[in-house]
């Protein structure tokens, strides 16, 4: 994972709530077997509808997607951050993220922020009247800066720390072995075990 | 020190560590993998030299891509068919055992889980589908995960997680008759919202649920996840014990003894302290249908489309702006009358046995509309199986219905079942999200009885209403 600890880029405003996994990346991008190679999946069929945010010129290269409520509900779907991430985003800010999409974004190097609405809404009418204003997002701080706006955020401290590092969870866990291992020779006999193939 | 709720004593229960500043390293009974969201784990353990840590506590299935007819032959979908052959490998591989397209233990990763008894009380179940949170019927932890974190089970058989908050849902009142699951799960979504469960395990209590079936219960459960819950739990009892009793992976005999027993123990204490309470009143309740494009945009089926207007909310009454306007629905119309393309019976969601039957009940001596098309597509195999034993495919098939193989098919579209763009379905499964059953479609989400009253009368319509049905010729009642 890329390691994050502060970004400056441009906002793109999508004044929606509800950006399902389905919208973010329809099911027939699902169908590949990488990790990588999803940008041209994100917002498929909405890139369809003339007009649509993403692709209007005055929000070309930003990297900050800023959005309504209830961010990535629906499916567990990892390439939903994946395509993010590879069309150009390293920051989504909403007043509210569905959990599994928030831990995915997490762990892939995604900052996800949540901000109360008011201050979407603000983000929303500056990026809407000077696109080319950036802001900055600083994770050291928890800070969003805009030219005339400063927010704090607040992040779970574990998740930022390995945002900073760019730690892989995997190696943080295999170091409690002994306490996995412990944990396991008391779990009960009846609990049930699938024939190994 | 106050009691505990459910959920918090499985939590407790898999703790395998605790540090101040850390997230808790919670211990996995079970994994489930389908081929959409493990080869990339897979392909990280393979990376780093890693192995499955339990392969014995690890279980695949094919389901998302899986065509529903023609099984036996190779998939036409070469792209398909290269992720299934991939996780295929992947089992053999990493020694996991699967059942593939064509194997009669094949099906719908939260439908053989529980069929087979490998989801019991008090377990912590996890896979990279959302709706994992089915399995919470049984007085399990369960729900859904990212592909990051498949690599973090496969590896370490553990996730690294802050507690959940609790979050009471009473259930209050008796149903009407005619009243389903699927319409207090609907109703329930639309009271709290999308995003009304985040961060919580919903514990699913009530008079009710006691006189409910696992089925029931799993299509409660199930659409927790659409209500922006980690989780969905329902407290086991003697119809859980009686339902696992003498199923393949449920314990036997002494152990069984011993598992009863802890598993009475999984109720909330009476002073347990719930983060939030809900209470949502379902005596009034009739059957409930999705209005727009998101689970939380639904109304009773008597009802009319609403109009952005009723929402106060801006950010919902522009949702509600755009639903209609996708949905292409007018302000005011009733909702019974809607005209339908396809009707889809199936998915984790009400792909059970007992879903089938409700839709069959409605449907026989009955005939799909002229011009809608009714795809049947059973949970699992062994589902198929059984409702073929009741003769049931055939009042499926008399109706002029599709009856298929087991899979995921219309609920997400990734195989050859879906819509045409503009199409509109009723549909039993559990999202509406646009273009959910293919680019462009519409989706109604209805219980499999209302579901069936629209294929009949080609239009969203529930089976009061339908005229009655002609008698049936005998054979078809016949037991086999």
């Amino acid at each position: 994972m890329e390691a994050f600890r502060i970004h400056t880029g441009r906002v793109l405003p999508m004044r929606r709530s509800n950006i399902d996994t389905d919208q973010l990346i329809p099911v027939r991008f699902l169908k590949r077997l990488t990790r990588t190679g999803y940008a041209d999946g994100l917002f498929a069929a909405w890139r369809e509808e003339p007009g649509f945010e993403l692709d209007r010129p005055e929000y070309q290269g930003a990297t900050v997607l800023v959005a309504g409520p209830e961010f990535g509900t629906g499916s567990s779907r990892e390439h939903a951050v994946w395509s993010l991430l590879d069309h150009g985003f390293r920051v989504v800010i909403s007043s509210r993220f569905a959990d599994i999409f928030r831990g995915n974004s997490l762990k892939n190097g995604l900052l996800t922020i949540q901000l109360d609405q008011e201050v979407v809404e603000a983000l929303w009418e500056r990026a809407e009247q000077a696109p080319d204003q950036p802001v900055t997002v600083d994770l050291e701080a928890l800070q969003v800066r805009a030219a005339d706006l400063t927010v704090d955020f607040e992040l779970d401290p574990y998740h930022r720390m390995r945002l900073l590092e760019g730690l892989d969870e995997i190696d943080a866990t295999l170091r409690y072995e002994d306490a996995v291992r412990a944990f396991e020779a008391t779990r009960p006999s009846w609990l049930p075990t699938v024939e190994v193939a | 020190m106050a009691g505990q709720t459910l959920a918090e004593k499985v939590w407790n229960a898999h703790l395998v560590s605790r540090q101040s500043g850390e997230p808790d390293i919670l211990y996995i009974d079970m994994h489930l993998l389908h081929e959409v969201t493990s080869p990339q784990a897979f392909d990280g353990l393979a990376l780093r030299g890693r192995k499955v840590r339990h392969p014995e506590l690890t279980l695949a299935t094919e389901d998302h891509n899986v065509p529903t007819s023609d099984i036996f032959r190779p998939i036409a979908d070469p792209v398909s068919r290269a992720q299934v052959d991939a996780i295929r490998e992947n089992c053999r591989k990493f020694g996991v055992k699967i059942h593939a397209l064509g194997d009669p233990g094949q099906g719908i990763v939260h439908v053989i889980g529980p069929e087979t008894g490998l989801t019991q009380p008090g377990m912590t179940v996890v896979c990279g589908d959302s709706h994992t949170s089915t399995h919470g019927a049984f007085g399990a932890l369960a729900f859904g995960i990212g592909t990051s974190e498949v690599e973090h089970v496969m590896a370490t058989q553990t996730l690294r997680l802050r507690p959940f908050r609790t979050m009471a849902v009473n259930l209050i009142g008796t149903p009407q008759p005619g009243v389903t699951a699927k319409d207090i799960i609907l109703a329930v979504i639309g009271r709290i919202g999308t995003g009304g469960g985040q961060g919580h395990v919903i514990e699913y209590r009530g008079e009710v649920l006691a006189g409910m079936s696992m089925e029931a219960r799993m299509t409660i459960c199930n659409m927790s996840i659409e209500a922006g819950a980690r989780a969905g739990m329902i407290a086991p009892d003697e119809t859980t014990f009686g339902y696992l009793k003498g199923r393949t992976y449920a314990p036997k005999d002494e152990r069984w003894d011993a598992a009863v027993e802890y598993w009475r123990t999984l109720r909330t204490d009476e002073d347990a302290v719930f983060d939030r309470v809900v209470d949502v009143d379902i005596s009034e309740l009739t059957p409930y249908v999705s209005w727009g494009t998101n689970p939380g945009q639904v109304a009773p089926l008597a009802a009319t489309v609403p109009a952005p207007g009723d929402f106060a909310d801006p950010v919902k009454r522009a949702a509600c702006e755009r639903a209609l306007e996708y949905m292409d629905l007018t302000p005011g119309q009733p909702l019974a009358g809607i005209a339908v393309d396809t009707v889809f019976l199936g998915s984790c969601t009400n792909g059970r046995l007992e879903d089938l039957r409700a839709a069959a009940e409605v449907l026989r001596g009955r005939r799909v509309a002229g011009g809608v098309r009714m795809l049947v597509v059973p949970g699992s195999e062994r589902v198929r199986e059984a409702a073929e034993l009741e003769g049931l495919h055939q009042v499926f098939l008399d109706a002029g219905a599709e009856w298929r193989n087991a899979g995921c098919s219309m609920c997400m579209a990734m195989n050859p079942d879906f819509l045409q763009p503009g199409q509109r379905a009723a549909s039993t499964s559990n999202r509406n999200f646009e273009g959910r059953q293919g680019a462009g479609s519409r989706t109604h989400l209805v219980s499999p009885a209302v579901a069936a009253a629209t294929a009949v009368a080609g239009a969203l319509c529930s089976p009061g209403a339908l005229p009655a049905a002609e008698s049936l010729p005998a054979q078809h009642t016949a037991e086999v």
